[in-house]
């Protein structure tokens, strides 16, 4: 399974970033074999409808789960129909840390439509 | 001859000044007045009259889901996200989408066409024998401004005489009302921030090539630094409503003040008469 986490940086080091359509970067980690790769996301600075453009990208890394801090409507309506579960990560650790408390359950589902 | 009313800031008395105006010449003249302000329109406030309302539509892409095999270039080609696909599926969001095409020529299957959607209307009255008012409205959530715009101006297309109220701002939605005009009045404040607005109109106005004119509006006779701007950059102040309660309180119940004012159908006439000599 290949979970998504929003980060400011690359690497499973770099702090969560808590936008979604913005984030710096997309960390995507398999977690059969636990390797990683960051994809800088060209759409930090795009002016609008980055959400759908942001879950597009999710889909084409195969990218199945998704940790960030919160989703817009649009970036949601994509995920859901694309298949991708979004969970909630309010803390201020690491992509590695987050990723614990995603395996361990202790991250809430963020509603898509 | 296209005359348009544009300010940079908002509530400087663009809608007051495009209203008297075409009251004043259609005492005399046929004029039509369109209301590109389609975000906010206001005009039919002073005018209130029957319309005929006609929709707007734009294209927005539908996809043919046979031809489709989900390749992902429309969604990686729009800037605006109004594609996305996403797994087994091809999303469209239709009010994110400027109608650029774009998503119709880069598919590699055809599988796009354009179909119309509706963002809006332009209403058509005529509240005076000589006068037209053509009302640009553009739905709530819409982004496509300058698309009612085009629209709205469209009706008015070959009448003599047209004046554009714009709306506040110097972006598309303005640049789409200024495009093709012959004047520009710009109605101002004598504020800083009036005058930090009226500096960015008159750079539009120059960029465009429209030779332009000022309206000092609400004047409260401290205009020094206006006028000197004006001077700077070779612009004639046309007009100057001064702040006056009761100028404010034939506006505020919809009134004109160019018909309910003594001396000021005169003034709105000279005000024509220094923009078209």
């Amino acid at each position: 399974m290949i979970v998504c986490i929003t980060a400011r940086a690359a690497g499973t080091e770099a702090p969560v970033e808590q936008r979604f359509g913005r984030a710096p970067y997309f960390v995507f980690v398999d977690t059969e074999t636990g390797k990683s790769e960051s994809v800088e996301n060209p759409l930090v600075d795009a002016a609008g409808g980055v959400g759908p453009r942001a879950a597009q990208v999710l889909s084409e890394h195969g990218a199945t789960v998704l940790i960030t801090g919160q989703v817009g409507g649009n970036a949601a309506r994509a995920l859901g129909m694309g298949g991708i579960k979004a969970y909630a990560y309010r803390g201020s650790g690491s992509v590695a840390d987050a990723l614990v408390a995603y395996t361990a359950g202790n991250l809430q589902p963020i509603p898509l439509a | 001859m296209k005359i348009a009313i544009a300010s940079g800031k908002g509530g400087t008395g663009k809608s007051t000044v495009a209203a008297n105006l075409a009251y004043t010449i259609a005492r005399s003249r046929d004029v039509v007045l369109v209301d590109c302000d389609v975000e906010e329109p206001n005009l039919h406030l002073f005018f209130p009259a029957p319309a005929v309302d006609v929709p707007v539509t734009t294209p927005v892409p539908e996809i043919d889901p046979d031809r489709c095999t989900l390749c992902g270039e429309c969604g990686r080609f729009c800037r605006f996200g109004a594609l996305a696909v996403v797994k087994d599926c091809v999303l469209t969001f239709p009010h994110l989408c400027h109608s650029c095409g774009g998503c119709t020529l880069v598919c590699p299957q055809g599988a796009i066409r354009e179909v119309p959607r509706t963002i809006g209307r332009v209403a058509c009255s005529r509240p005076l024998p000589r006068l037209v008012l053509v009302s640009g409205i553009l739905n709530e959530g819409e982004v496509q401004a300058p698309a009612v715009i085009r629209a709205a101006k469209m009706f008015a297309e070959g009448h003599p005489l047209i004046l554009y109220d714009a709306s506040p701002g110097i972006a598309c939605p303005v640049i789409e009302t200024l495009e093709g005009s012959d004047f520009c009045l710009l109605v101002t404040e004598s504020t800083p921030f009036g005058l930090h607005d009226l500096r960015l109109a008159v750079e539009v106005a120059e960029t465009l090539g429209i030779p332009a004119g000022i309206v000092i509006n609400r004047s409260d006779g401290e205009d020094a630094a206006t006028v000197a701007f004006a001077q700077e950059h070779n612009l004639p102040i046309l007009m100057t409503i001064p702040f006056s309660r009761e100028i404010a309180a034939v506006q505020n119940r919809g009134g004109l003040i160019g018909r309910d004012l003594p001396g000021w159908e005169e003034r709105f006439t000279d005000l024509f008469t220094g923009v078209s000599p």
